[in-house]
C-alpha cells in the first residue's frame, strides 16, 4: 500500500461514510471492525509508518493521525446518536407486560405455630431464658407423679390421657409440656429460667376448639426470692409483646396439682378477658421431687396453648384449618417475615 | 355444682338487692369459674296464677280423657279451660297460664276453641314452665294458705336464680350448698350462717325410741375411718316428697324419687356428705364396710351386674355385698315402696379407695365425686342427723338409734407468719389481716411470738403448708392486690444461653424448605394398620408403638415415618383443588426398637437416686427428630410461558442434599431399596457411613392407592442424627486462573456414576477444584453407558501448564479405570 496524503484521505473518507451509513448498534460493531480497529485500513496505514523514509515518517504520521481521530470521532458521534436512537425505539419495542405471571416456582410458607412457637423461644431467650424440650411419649414419673399427679388422684382424670400398649410400660403421650420442667429441675441447679414449647396430647375429638393433639408453651423459674409478684410481671410482659403493646393480663384463684398457689390467667383483648391459660408457684412437693431445697428457693410455672393464642391472635375460628395442612390456610403467614 | 339462688342465702347473709352479676364475679374472685345462671322464670312471661278447681266435666268420645276444668283465679268470674291431665281433683291447688301468657319456648297461651268448648287458658305442668322434666301431670300445689290469683312464680320459688359454678379437685367441701355459701360469703365480705350441728344431734337422741338397730362393723380400717349408721323405723314409704325439696333437687340437677333417697340427696347436696340409706329388713346381721374378697358380683341400682374386684371397698352384711362403698349401692337392699325401716348410712371412707372404685367400674356417681375430693370427717354425725331429721318430718319415720364405729379425727395445725406470706406472694399482708382471712375459712389461729400457729379445719384436706395458706390469704384479699413485677434473670449454671445447636437446625432446615416452595404441615402422628401394610414399611420401620386407647379405633399406632402423614395431606389439598403440592413436616417418630423397662414405683418425697433417674430416662424411647417433605405433580409450574416441568426423583434427592449440606457435613449418596419408595428409584445419604437420609419417588402402588399424581417424590432425613459440624474454616478464594479438562467414559451400568465420580476425585488429586457429570447416555439394548465430567483444576500460586492438566486428567481417568472398571472414550 502507498501511504499518501490522497490514499489516507479516500481510507477516512470511506470509514466515516460507512459509518453514518451504519443502522443500527449492530452494523456500527461490524463497521468498527472493518475501518476503526486493530486491522481495519487507518491502522494498517499507521502501523506501515515504519517503512517509510525517516524524514516523511512526522508529517506522514500526523495527517494518518488526524484522519484517525476524525474518525473515530465520527464513531463516537454515529455510536451517541445510534445509541439515543436504540433506547427511544427499539427499547421501546423490546417493551414486555411485567403485570404478566411470573410464578413457575412453588411459593412455600412455615406453619404458622411455628412461626408463633419460634417468636414465644426469641422473646424469652432475648430475656435470658433457655428453650427446653423433651419427648412426646412420656413416662408417667415424669408427666405425672413426679407433678404431685398420683395414681389415684381426681386430678388424672382431668386430662384424658392417651396410654401406651402395654400399659405396664408406664407410658403415655404427654398431656403437657411440664414433665420438660421436671427433667429440667432434675438435670439443673437453679437458677432456672427456661422456656418450654412442644407437642401435647389429650384424648379430646376433633372440634372447631379442640384437638387431640395440640401445643403448649410453658415457663418455669426457680430462684432465690421468685414471688408471684414476678409471675404476674412476666404474664403481663409476655401478654404485651404477643397481643400488643398495652394488653394486660388478670389472674385467678385456680387449682393445679403441681403449683400453690394456683392460677387462671386470662388477657384483656379487643375489650373481653379472654383466658390464656394456667400458672402459679411451682407446689413444694414438685420442687421436693427434684431435690430443690424448697427453704432456699421458689418458683413460679405458666403454661398456656398455642393454638388458642394463634387463633386469638389471628382471628381463626376453626381449629381445622390448624389441623388439616391446608396449604391455603398456611400460606397466609408466610414465613413470618412481617 | 348447681346452687340455687334461694338455698345458698340460707347460709349467707346476701346484701339487699345484690345482683346475681355481683354474685358469679364474687365467686370467680375466689377461684370458681361459673359455667352459667339459669332462671326458667326468665323465660316465662304474662299473667301465671294460682287457680283452685272448681269443677271437673269429664269429656267423654276423644282419644284420650279430657277435662273441661272450671278454676277460681281470684277472678269475678269461673275460668274455664280444657286440660288433658288427670292428676287432680276437686278443691285442689294448681298453676293457671291465663291467655296473654309466654311460656318458655315463646309458647303463646290464648283463649281458642277446642274440642268443642272455650279454653280459656292453660293448667301447666312442671315441664311446660321449663321447671323440670315431670310432664306426668299439671303441678298440683302442696303449700298452705294459698291464694287463688296470687302470682304462680313465687309460690313456686321458680323466680330463684341456679348459679352453676365448676369445683376443683381440692375443694371438695364446696360441693355443698353449705361450702359454697362459705366461700360466697368470704368472697363479699359478709356472715355466714353455719348449721347448728350440736343441735342437730342431740334434739335427735331425745328423740330416741327403743327399737332394734342394725350394728356396724368396719372391717377394713384403710377404707373407712368413720361410719354412723342410723336406724329408724314406720317410715312410711309413700310420703310425698315435700315440693321445695323437690324442685331443690331438680334446680341442682337431681330427679326425685322417693322420699328417703330424696332426703339423703337433698343432704348430700346442701352438706356435702353423701349418704346411703338401706331397707333395715334387708340387712342380714351387721353392715360391714370391707373389701370384697370372695364376694364375685353385685347388681347395682342402675341395674348392670357388676364383676366385683377382690380391692372394690364395699358395704357388705353378714352374707352378702350389699353396696359399692361410696359409689353405688345395690339393687336389692334399695329402699322401695315397701319399706318400713331404714338404716341409714354415713360414712367418711378413703378417698382413694373411692377413686378406685370408681375407677374399677367405670362408675363416677354425686357420692365418689364427693369421696374422691374429700369430704369432712366430721360430717358424717351430723348429716345423718340432719337427714334422720328430715325423715322423721316428712315420712313419720321413729329413730331407734345409730351404731357407730368410730376413730377420731386427727387436729391437724401448722404454723406461718405474715412475712412468710408477704414474700411468696410478694405482696404484703398484716398479721390482722393474716388472721382474718384464715379465720372466715374456718381456721383456729393463735399468736406464737411473730408466727401463727394455724388449726386446720377438718373439711380442708387441702391445707397443710405456707403455700396453701398464702394462697387463701391471697384470693381473700384478690389476687388483683398482687403487683407485677419482671424478675432479672440469671444465667443457668451450665453458663447456657440461646437457642441450643439443634433448634437453630431445626429453625434453618425448615426455613431452607419454605424457600424452596414446600408448606410446612403439622400431621397428627397416628397411623392405621392399612397405612402400614400400604406403605410396606420393613424393619424398625414397621415396629409400632400403639395407643390403648386411640380416638379412633382405625388410627391405633404411632407414626414410625413421616411419610404416611405427608402423603395423606397431599392428597388431600389435592382433593380440595390444589394442582400441584408441595409439603414437608418437622417432627417426632416412634419407633418401637428398644426394649424398655418400667421404672417401677418411684417415690416423690425427695428427689431419686442417680440410679432411679437413669432407669426413669432410660423407660422413655428414644423418638428422632424427622424432617421429610412430600411433591405431587409440577416442581416448576405450567403457565403463559409454556409447559411446566412435573417433579422427579431427582428434585427429592436434591433438596434432601441441600438440608445435609446445610448441616456442614460430607455425605455420600448410594442407590438402596426401601420402602416407601419405589425400589429402583431411592437414595440413601450417609454422613460418616451412616445412614440420615433417604429420598426419591414413592411407589407407584403407594400413589395409586392414595390417589396421587404418578411420580409423586418424597425425601426424609433424620434431623437429630447429623452431629455438629464445628464452625466453618473458610477456604481462601482462589484467583488463579483455572484449567477445564473434560473426560468422558463408558462404564457397566450396574456402575453408579456417584462411584465413578468419587474414583476420579480420588485420582485427580488436590489440585481438583470442582467436578460436573455433564452428560449421560445409553445406548438402547446396551449394558455401557457413557458419562462425560468436566473437571475443574486450580493451583493456589500460580498457573498451571497444560501438562501438568493432562497429567491430571489421566490420572483422574487411570483411577475410574481401576476402580470401576472404566474405559476411557478416546
Amino acid at each position: 500500500m502507498s501511504l499518501d496524503n490522497a490514499e489516507i484521505e479516500k481510507i477516512k473518507s470511506e470509514a466515516i461514510s460507512a459509518i453514518s451509513a451504519a443502522k443500527s448498534l449492530d452494523d456500527l460493531r461490524e463497521v468498527k471492525i472493518s475501518h476503526v480497529g486493530d486491522r481495519s485500513p487507518i491502522a494498517r496505514a499507521n502501523q506501515g509508518l515504519g517503512q517509510l523514509p525517516v524524514e516523511e515518517r512526522a508529517s506522514m504520521g500526523k495527517v494518518i493521525g488526524t484522519a484517525r481521530a476524525n474518525i473515530n470521532q465520527a464513531f463516537d458521534d454515529r455510536e451517541k446518536v445510534l445509541t439515543a436512537e436504540r433506547d427511544s425505539t427499539v427499547l421501546i419495542e423490546e417493551r414486555v407486560d411485567v403485570t404478566l405471571p411470573t410464578n413457575r416456582n412453588p411459593r412455600g410458607a412455615l406453619h404458622p405455630l411455628t412461626i408463633l412457637s419460634n417468636e414465644i423461644s426469641d422473646l424469652f431467650v432475648g430475656m435470658g431464658y433457655t428453650v427446653q424440650e423433651g419427648p412426646e411419649m412420656e413416662s408417667s414419673w415424669l408427666n405425672f407423679d413426679a407433678l404431685n399427679i398420683p395414681a389415684d388422684h381426681p386430678a388424672r382424670t382431668m386430662q384424658d390421657t392417651f396410654f401406651i400398649e402395654p400399659l405396664s410400660s408406664g407410658l403415655v403421650m404427654r398431656t403437657h409440656t411440664s414433665p420438660v420442667q421436671i427433667r429440667t429441675m432434675l438435670e439443673n441447679e437453679p437458677p432456672i429460667y427456661v422456656i418450654c414449647p412442644g407437642r401435647t396430647y389429650r384424648a379430646d375429638e376433633l372440634d372447631a376448639t379442640h384437638t387431640p393433639v395440640f401445643n403448649q408453651v410453658e415457663g418455669l423459674v426457680v430462684d432465690k426470692g421468685i414471688t408471684m409478684a414476678h409471675l404476674k410481671g412476666t404474664l403481663d410482659h409476655f401478654a404485651a409483646k404477643m397481643f400488643g403493646p398495652g394488653v394486660t393480663t388478670r389472674i385467678r384463684p385456680s387449682f393445679f396439682p403441681f403449683t400453690e398457689p394456683s392460677a387462671e390467667v386470662d388477657f384483656f383483648y379487643n375489650g373481653r378477658w379472654i383466658e390464656w391459660g394456667g400458672c402459679g408457684m411451682v407446689n413444694r412437693k414438685v420442687l421436693e421431687a427434684c431435690g430443690i431445697d424448697t427453704d432456699v428457693y421458689t418458683g413460679f410455672a405458666f403454661g398456656m396453648g398455642l393454638e388458642r393464642t394463634l387463633m386469638v391472635k389471628h382471628g381463626i375460628n376453626d381449629m381445622h384449618d390448624i389441623v388439616e395442612g391446608d396449604v391455603r390456610f398456611s400460606r397466609q403467614f408466610g414465613t413470618g417475615a412481617r | 355444682m348447681k346452687l340455687p339462688l334461694s338455698w345458698l342465702s340460707e347460709f349467707v347473709v346476701l346484701p339487699k338487692n345484690i345482683t346475681v352479676d355481683k354474685i358469679v364475679a364474687a365467686f370467680v374472685k375466689v377461684g370458681f369459674e361459673v359455667e352459667g345462671v339459669e332462671n326458667p322464670a326468665e323465660s316465662i312471661k304474662g299473667p301465671l296464677v294460682v287457680g283452685k278447681v272448681l269443677a271437673i266435666e269429664e269429656l267423654t268420645g276423644h282419644k284420650k280423657p279430657i277435662r273441661y276444668v272450671g278454676l277460681d283465679c281470684g277472678e269475678k268470674k269461673t275460668r274455664f279451660v280444657i286440660c288433658g291431665a288427670t292428676n287432680f281433683a276437686e278443691g285442689d291447688y294448681v298453676v293457671v297460664a291465663l291467655p296473654g301468657a309466654v311460656l318458655p319456648g315463646n309458647f303463646a297461651i290464648s283463649a281458642r276453641e277446642t274440642y268443642g268448648k272455650t279454653s280459656n287458658g292453660m293448667i301447666c305442668s312442671a315441664r311446660e314452665l321449663g321447671l323440670g322434666d315431670d310432664h306426668n301431670g299439671i303441678i298440683v300445689l302442696q303449700e298452705k294458705n294459698l291464694k287463688v290469683g296470687a302470682p304462680a312464680l313465687d309460690v313456686l320459688g321458680a323466680n330463684d336464680p341456679i348459679i352453676d359454678i365448676a369445683v376443683n379437685p381440692d375443694r371438695g367441701y364446696a360441693m355443698s350448698v353449705r361450702g359454697a355459701a362459705r366461700e360466697l360469703a368470704m368472697a363479699l365480705g359478709v356472715p355466714f350462717k353455719d348449721v347448728n350441728s350440736k343441735a342437730l344431734i342431740t334434739t335427735l337422741e331425745r328423740k330416741k325410741k327403743r327399737g332394734k338397730v342394725t350394728p356396724v362393723v368396719i372391717t377394713d380400717k384403710s377404707g373407712a375411718s368413720r361410719i354412723y349408721l342410723r336406724s329408724l323405723t314406720n317410715v312410711n314409704p309413700l310420703s310425698q316428697t315435700p315440693s321445695w325439696m323437690a324442685r331443690r333437687l331438680t334446680q341442682a340437677g337431681m330427679r326425685p324419687i322417693s322420699i328417703a333417697v330424696d332426703i339423703t340427696n337433698y343432704v348430700m347436696l346442701e352438706l356435702g356428705q353423701p349418704l346411703h340409706a338401706f331397707d333395715a329388713a334387708k340387712i342380714a346381721g351387721s353392715l360391714r364396710v370391707q373389701r370384697a374378697g370372695a364376694f364375685k358380683e353385685l347388681v347395682t341400682l342402675d341395674n348392670q351386674k357388676r364383676k366385683l374386684h377382690k380391692e372394690d371397698l364395699l358395704i357388705a352384711d353378714d352374707k352378702k355385698p350389699l353396696a359399692i362403698a361410696g359409689t353405688m349401692g345395690g339393687l336389692d337392699c334399695e329402699v322401695t315402696e315397701f319399706t318400713v325401716s331404714i338404716a341409714l348410712e354415713a360414712a367418711h371412707f378413703d378417698s382413694v379407695a373411692i377413686a378406685q372404685n370408681s375407677r374399677r367400674h367405670i362408675l363416677s356417681s354425686e357420692a365418689s365425686r364427693r369421696f374422691e375430693r374429700g369430704v369432712d370427717p366430721a360430717l358424717a354425725e351430723v348429716a345423718s342427723a340432719r337427714a334422720a331429721h328430715l325423715l322423721m318430718e316428712f315420712a313419720g319415720a321413729t329413730y331407734l338409734g345409730t351404731a357407730s364405729k368410730v376413730s377420731a379425727i386427727a387436729k391437724r395445725s401448722t404454723s406461718v407468719s405474715a412475712q412468710e406470706i408477704s414474700d411468696l406472694i410478694g405482696a404484703t399482708y398484716s398479721d390482722k389481716e393474716l388472721q382474718k382471712a384464715l379465720t372466715s375459712i374456718g381456721c383456729g389461729m393463735k399468736k406464737n411470738g411473730k408466727k401463727w400457729s394455724v388449726a386446720l379445719p377438718s373439711w380442708r384436706p387441702d391445707l397443710h403448708n405456707l403455700p396453701d395458706l398464702a394462697e387463701e390469704v391471697a384470693r381473700f384479699y384478690g389476687y388483683d392486690r398482687i403487683p407485677s413485677i419482671l424478675p432479672s434473670v440469671k444465667l443457668s449454671k451450665n453458663g447456657r444461653s440461646g437457642l441450643t445447636p439443634l433448634q437453630n437446625r431445626k429453625r434453618a432446615l425448615a426455613l431452607k424448605l419454605a424457600h424452596r416452595g414446600l408448606v410446612e404441615v403439622h400431621n397428627y402422628p397416628f397411623v392405621s394398620d392399612h397405612q402400614m401394610q400400604l406403605f410396606g414399611f420393613t424393619g424398625d420401620r414397621a415396629k409400632t408403638f400403639t395407643i390403648a386407647n386411640p380416638m379412633s379405633d382405625e388410627y391405633p399406632h404411632l407414626r414410625t415415618h413421616l411419610t404416611p402423614g405427608l402423603l395423606a395431606a397431599a392428597a388431600r389439598n389435592l382433593s380440595r383443588g390444589e394442582k400441584s403440592v408441595a409439603l414437608f413436616e418437622t417432627g417426632s417418630i416412634f419407633r418401637n426398637t428398644e426394649k424398655v423397662e418400667t421404672p417401677g414405683n418411684i417415690s416423690t418425697s425427695k428427689r431419686p437416686s442417680a440410679a432411679q433417674i437413669k432407669k426413669i430416662y432410660e423407660s422413655v424411647p428414644k423418638q428422632a427428630l424427622h424432617i421429610g417433605g412430600v411433591i405431587a405433580g409440577e416442581f416448576v409450574g405450567s403457565g403463559w410461558w409454556g409447559k411446566g416441568r412435573m417433579v422427579e426423583w431427582s428434585d427429592a434427592v436434591d433438596l434432601a442434599a441441600e438440608l445435609i449440606t446445610e448441616t456442614g457435613h460430607e455425605f455420600s449418596v448410594h442407590n438402596v431399596e426401601l420402602a416407601p419408595w419405589h425400589p429402583g428409584r431411592c437414595a440413601e445419604f450417609r454422613v460418616n457411613n451412616k445412614a440420615v437420609a433417604h429420598a426419591g419417588e414413592i411407589h407407584p402402588r403407594i400413589t395409586t392407592a392414595l390417589g396421587l399424581p404418578e411420580r409423586t417424590v418424597a425425601f426424609a432425613l433424620i434431623v437429630d442424627a447429623i452431629p455438629f459440624a464445628s464452625p466453618v474454616q473458610a477456604i481462601p478464594v482462589n484467583t488463579m486462573p483455572a484449567a477445564i479438562q473434560d473426560i468422558s467414559l463408558f462404564v457397566d451400568q450396574k456402575v453408579s456414576a456417584g462411584d465413578v465420580e468419587a474414583a476420579l476425585v480420588e485420582g485427580a488429586g488436590e489440585l481438583l477444584e470442582s467436578i460436573q457429570l455433564f452428560d449421560r447416555f445409553q445406548k438402547p439394548g446396551e449394558s455401557q453407558v457413557s458419562l462425560a465430567f468436566s473437571l475443574v483444576f486450580r493451583a493456589p500460586n500460580r498457573t498451571l501448564t497444560s501438562d501438568e492438566v493432562s497429567a491430571l486428567r489421566e490420572a483422574a481417568g487411570a483411577s475410574a479405570v481401576k476402580k470401576c472398571g472404566a474405559q476411557i472414550r478416546s
